[in-house]
């Protein structure tokens, strides 16, 4: 006597097993279409923009004609942006992480400035441009100028500097605090010479991806009020200035198809400068992160 | 030899003074910057309450959160930020369509198919994906696929929903593809494990054990992903259009409210105008919604988390 139908069980698995390869397979395809997206994406703005792209068209101040157009301007003006955002950024979220880790108290207060930055890194990006507008280009009267556009910017990526820089302190174990205070070390001392020497890749790293979202934002830069037409290059961070994200932004709002020419030309300079700026903190993590 | 001495000893004093100093100062200010952090959320609040007051002293509240025209400029402005709210939760709509299915079948690919080989490629180019500037996917909307788009939908305007909401979602499609997978990359094997020597097939594991378990962290990211589609600002004001329009039809021209937004500050309204004033009032209703969603996600992943 059989009580198994061995038939019907064999059928059932089947089944099963080829649904199974079926759902792998569609589960492949979703995944491939991201990848499509974003191979079609840089065909298509390579093929537009790469002929256009030359040393004049790096050299030239924006122009009413698409064929003398450049982006001098909106490079000087992103270095500028950056040298403000940098230093400010970094430091505040460098600091702001140590604080966390190694000084607070777990309390209360840390807890608020804890649950304060993830929800400060949740906030529209068109949020901070009305604050950089209101309070550093109104109330500060600093015009819409470098310093009040890095400032609003410094502001927009802090969290997430604050979160890379956390990363990489808590990444240091336990007995390198121990090594340190066992030599008579003070608590500065430790964090200074022990710390933050072990932290500083993974800091740097996180830094310079969160450097990399400021230099393609667009929104809060717009928002202050930063120009599209600019034909200087700003001398000081009190003068007004363009980004490449407001060149291109201006570029494709135009009717012509010249214009969306040369936006892919800008495209292909600020993402060759993302790649470059990511490849780095990609390098620098290989390099440098220490595995204890 | 004794002047020496006291003199190392004076030195060593007043070292141990700066020694003191710095081990005092340092903390103080780190706390300082850590106290910028909340001076910024103080800094917006107050922003947005201050401006966004002024505002309802000229336009009553009854008839902003229940208006249905939004027509700040002109003679007769009138502002009803119903359509604002429409146009916003019309490209989340669509873009939710896109980012939920393809984010959750990347990151179920990623965690329970693909071979370590094919993670390490994929992963690096969905992290370039999400590194794209928002700008790009404006351009890449409204130039590629705007057109692409009207070749199906013959009458299709330049400006619509329909493309600007489809790239908003391709643009989350990373975030939750990469959360999600965190999420499940953190159910303990053992659980996989049990389930394959019960004769479960991969499919099986996956949906009836891996999700299940790591839903809490799935759902979050579902809800931070949409609270970025409603904040999404570039891609809305380059392929959506600006015409606020209370409507359902993904194929009309819309306008979002940060849409709106980036289309007064363009347009140098100037200062005290109520049109300068109802971007903080637009701007508050839209600080407002990513915060709620924002808080709705930390809640969902804290509340209904499983320890293992």
């Amino acid at each position: 006597m059989n009580l198994i139908d061995k038939q019907l069980v064999q059928n059932k698995m089947n089944n099963r097993i080829i649904k199974s390869r079926i759902m792998r397979t569609v589960f492949f395809l979703a995944t491939s279409f991201g990848i499509a997206v974003l191979a079609v994406l840089l065909y298509r703005v390579f093929s537009q923009g790469l002929p256009y792209l030359d040393w004049q068209f790096l050299t030239n101040f924006a122009s009413r004609f698409p064929e003398e157009a450049g982006i001098k301007a909106a490079i000087f003006g992103t270095l500028w942006v950056m040298a403000v955002t940098a230093p400010v950024s970094i430091v505040l979220g460098v600091g702001t992480a140590i604080y966390l880790e190694e000084y607070a108290k777990e309390n209360k207060f840390t807890r608020f400035i804890r649950m304060n930055i993830s929800n400060l890194a949740g906030v529209p990006s068109v949020v901070f441009g009305l604050l950089g507008l209101t309070v550093f280009v109104r109330l500060l009267e600093m015009g819409r100028s470098v310093m009040a556009g890095g400032l609003t910017m410094s502001l927009l990526i802090m969290p997430i500097i604050v979160v890379a820089a956390q990363e990489a302190i808590r990444s240091i174990p336990q007995n390198q605090y121990e090594a340190s205070y066992a030599m008579g070390a003070t608590k500065w001392q430790t964090v200074r010479r022990v710390i933050l020497p072990a932290a500083i890749p993974g800091m740097l790293t996180g830094s310079i991806l969160a450097l990399s979202r400021a230099i393609g934002e667009t929104a809060p830069l717009l928002t202050i009020g930063a120009m599209s037409f600019v034909a200087y290059v700003p001398g000081s961070i009190r003068d007004s200035f363009t980004v490449l994200p407001i060149q291109i932004y201006n570029w494709t709002g135009r009717p012509q198809e010249e214009f969306h020419i040369i936006a892919s030309a800008g495209i292909i300079v600020l993402l060759v400068a993302l790649i470059l700026m990511n490849s780095i903190a990609v390098f620098i993590r290989n390099k440098f992160s220490k595995r204890y | 030899m004794a002047v020496n001495v006291k003199e190392l000893m004076k030195e060593k004093k007043s070292n141990r003074s700066l020694q003191t100093f710095t081990e005092k100062a340092a903390p103080a200010f780190f706390l300082v910057c850590s106290i910028v952090s909340i001076l910024a959320t103080i800094g917006i609040v107050l922003t947005l309450l201050i401006e966004t007051i002024t505002f309802f002293t000229r336009v009553p509240f009854m008839e902003f959160i229940t208006g249905t025209t939004w027509w700040p400029f002109g003679e007769n402005p009138s502002f009803g930020i119903l359509p604002l709210i429409s146009g916003t939760l019309l490209i989340t709509v669509i873009a939710m369509i896109v980012a939920i299915p393809f984010g959750l079948a990347s990151a179920i690919y990623l965690s329970e198919f693909a071979s370590e080989k094919v993670r390490k490629v994929v992963k690096p180019i969905l992290e370039i994906l999400a590194g794209i500037p928002t700008i790009v996917y404006g351009f890449f909307a409204l130039t590629f696929v705007t057109p692409l788009l009207q070749v199906f939908i013959s009458d299709l305007p330049i400006f619509n929903a329909l493309s600007a909401g489809g790239i908003v979602g391709v643009m989350i499609i990373p975030m939750i593809a990469s959360l999600s997978e965190d999420a499940m990359s953190s159910v303990p094997n053992s659980m996989r494990e049990g389930a394959l020597a019960m004769g479960s097939t991969r499919l099986e594991v996956a949906l009836k054990v891996v999700v299940p378990a790591a839903l809490s962290g799935i759902i979050s990211s579902f809800v931070l992903g949409i609270s970025r589609a409603i904040g999404e600002t570039m891609i809305v004001s380059v392929a959506a259009g600006s015409t606020p329009t209370l409507t359902l039809d993904v194929t009309e021209s819309i306008q979002t409210m940060t849409g709106y937004i980036v289309q007064v500050v363009l347009g140098d309204a100037s200062y005290g105008t109520t049109t300068y004033y109802s971007i903080y009032a637009v701007g508050m209703t839209l600080f407002l919604f990513t915060l709620l969603m924002n808080l709705l996600s930390q809640y969902i992943s804290r509340r209904f988390k499983e320890d293992y």
